[in-house]
């Protein structure tokens, strides 16, 4: 995009990878999108669910023996991380849309809370799952 | 600078200020709305999978036929399916500079979004209408 034929002013060019000092900030960015993927394995996992349970006992007992294997329980707990991460994140773009938290400080601070979040609430929710024995 | 850029835009055009892509901001509110439902949602929804993980389909098509469950689930395919069809098509509009590819993946990204959609509404609402087969 740096086209002047136009007359239009050089405008700044992103930051590339190469180049750009890495840091919390940009792994919440690039952890947010990857998150998003995970989200989009979940939602079509999710409808799966709901064919299966309207398809009969036979179809569900045969989709939940496919996500209570191991394989299984390994993407579901990757996107249980992966939906604590958006809430937190959500949240974190809320007050950056107010205006608020964008300070260097701040945002390396809720950088940290975010991952942390997700972490420890995808933790939390499988111990719970284990303890009431859903799993 | 502003007289040979501006004489191409009606006054109506400037007045709506949607810009050269003709939808302004809708896509990033749309976003950011859809997001703020699916807080609660996704909470609700943890606490939901906890309940469900290891019940039986007796248990689980009984749980799905209660009005409210059938309910905050059809939202919740709803919000994420809106926020996920944004989302993902600004990654591939991001990535992929090609017109014709990029037009693929985007009409694919809306195709696989509204699939997973009405599969999963319209499960959940058979089994809220008729109740466990």
């Amino acid at each position: 995009m740096t086209e002047t034929s136009r007359g239009l002013p050089e405008r700044p060019l992103s930051p590339h990878l190469q180049v750009w000092r890495w840091h919390i900030t940009m792994a919440c960015s690039i952890l947010h999108r990857a998150s998003l993927f995970a989200l989009y394995v979940g939602v079509l996992l999710l409808a799966g669910w709901a064919l299966a349970l309207a398809s009969g006992p036979d179809h569900y007992a045969c989709y939940t023996d496919v996500l209570g294997s191991p394989l299984g329980k390994l993407v579901l707990f990757g996107i249980t991380v992966a939906v604590f991460y958006n809430v937190a994140y959500i949240v974190r773009q809320s007050f950056w849309d107010l205006g608020k938290g964008f300070d260097p400080k701040t945002a390396n601070l809720t950088g940290v809370v975010v991952i942390a979040f997700a972490v420890a609430a995808a933790v939390v929710t499988w111990i719970i799952a284990l303890a009431t024995g859903a799993i | 600078m502003s007289t040979s850029k501006s004489q191409f835009r009606t006054p109506l055009s400037r007045a709506r200020g949607l810009g050269a892509s003709h939808h302004g901001v809708g896509h990033f509110i749309s976003e950011r709305v859809s997001g703020l439902a699916l807080v609660p949602l996704f909470i609700w929804g943890a606490f939901a999978g906890i309940r469900l993980a290891g019940s039986d389909f007796d248990t689980v098509a009984a749980w799905v036929a209660i009005p409210i469950n059938a309910v905050l689930l059809s939202l919740l395919f709803i919000a994420l399916l809106v926020h996920l069809k944004n989302a993902i098509q600004v990654v591939i509009e991001d990535y992929v500079e090609a017109f014709a590819p990029k037009a693929a993946l985007v009409i694919g990204n809306l195709f696989v979004c509204m699939l997973a959609g009405a599969a999963g509404i319209v499960s959940i609402l058979k089994i809220a209408f008729t109740g466990a087969l």
